[in-house]
């Protein structure tokens, strides 16, 4: 049995972790707030974006179309873009991100494709590199900007471009994780280049005929790398949002349990002293009835 | 008897309003939209967008980067990547 001094030294422990998680959780709240809103006001570009694309990748077809569209003609080498926080403190979320990570490297590599990895964020390059330490291309570091904004995803996609038209890999996927709700967020593959034709050829101005400046091609040749970045942005949009929410789940859990340990250390603590008040009394007792 | 203009970036939906006339800097020289306008796409280069509220009015600019311009049924839309101001 602790001793009474040991004890309160552990309630006391345990309670100041408690302020800080719940301080935590407060942060991530009012955080998660506002990075909701950034994802929902970046919602209608990707939409009109995506929408555009629709109409003019129908119409640029077979060997015309740029590279970005149709890819290398082959697809051996497989990049991985992986998006993951630069800060802990939120629970399964980057090991969610790095298990659906490793879950397609595993199986690209059983159809026997090369894999390589492009990671984003911090989080991600410990666990990636127990298993896949030689085949990580690089690491983008997103911890020196506060919220990364358009400017990081614009200097991935540019870099992702550069090493495309290099010929250094013939498939990107990225791997992020998509806020549903601060209780769940679902790690998500996606193709990103060759970008997949859109599915629907909605065609945002209808049958009627479109008259393009420059020219179709000139025009999606302009329009594909801005949608990567936009892709990527959305990724980062998204990440922030599901750190926020699983930081803020994990640490209301772990508030919740410190102070299921603060109460029984308590009841433990008041048992003992009044076992300790009890003894006392039973020697007195005992002694004045010796006299 | 209005044209439906929205401007937007990948960080918000700076504008959607009904106006009188926008003025786009297109790749190829400038272009006025009015309503009524034929469909219609072109690539942005860096410059002003030139918003007329009304007619004869004067035209509020907006400095745009980056984009391009689309004009369908619903009106004009500029997606540029970033706006100044």
């Amino acid at each position: 049995m602790a001793s009474l001094k040991e004890l309160k030294g552990r309630i006391n422990s345990v309670k100041s972790t408690q302020k800080i998680t719940k301080a935590k959780q407060m942060v991530a709240a009012a955080k998660l707030r506002r990075a909701q809103a950034a994802a929902e006001a970046a919602r209608p570009y990707a939409e009109r974006l995506s929408g555009v694309m629709a109409s003019l990748a129908g119409k640029v077809s077979g060997d015309s179309a740029p590279k970005l569209l149709k890819g290398t003609g082959s697809d051996k080498r497989h990049l991985l873009v992986v998006v993951n926080t630069d800060k802990g403190l939120c629970g399964g979320l980057n090991a969610n991100i790095v298990k659906a990570a490793k879950a397609k490297a595993r199986e690209l590599i059983a159809e026997g494709k090369d894999v390589s990895f492009y990671l984003v964020g911090k989080k991600g390059r410990a666990p990636i590199k127990r298993d896949y330490a030689n085949r990580i291309e690089k690491h983008f570091d997103t911890s020196d900007v506060r919220t990364p904004g358009f400017e990081e995803a614009e200097a991935i996609a540019d870099d992702l471009i550069e090493r495309f038209e290099k010929g250094e890999f013939d498939v990107a996927h990225l791997v992020y994780p998509i806020f549903k709700s601060a209780l769940a967020q679902d790690p998500t593959v996606d193709q990103l280049i060759p970008v997949p034709s859109p599915e629907g050829d909605a065609g945002t101005a209808g049958d009627a005929v479109v008259e393009y400046e420059p020219g179709e091609e000139e025009i999606l040749e302009e329009l594909l790398p801005r949608y990567v970045k936009t892709q990527l942005f959305g990724s980062l949009l998204e990440r922030e949002a599901s750190e926020q929410g699983a930081s803020m789940t994990a640490m209301d859990n772990a508030t919740r349990n410190a102070g299921d340990l603060i109460q029984k250390l308590t009841i433990q603590y008041n048992r003992s002293r009044q076992a300790a008040i009890t003894t006392e009394l039973i020697e007195i007792i005992a002694g004045a009835e010796a006299l | 008897m209005a044209l439906h203009f929205e401007l937007v970036t990948p960080a918000k939906l700076v504008r959607s309003e009904d106006v009188h006339m926008v003025v786009v800097p297109g790749a190829e020289g400038e272009f006025g939209v009015l309503e009524g306008h034929a469909p219609f796409m072109s690539t942005i280069r860096d410059g002003a967008v030139q918003v007329y509220k009304t007619e004869g009015g004067a035209p509020e600019t907006i400095e745009v980067r980056g984009g391009f311009a689309e004009v369908g049924d619903k009106g004009l839309t500029v997606l540029a990547e970033h706006v100044e101001g």
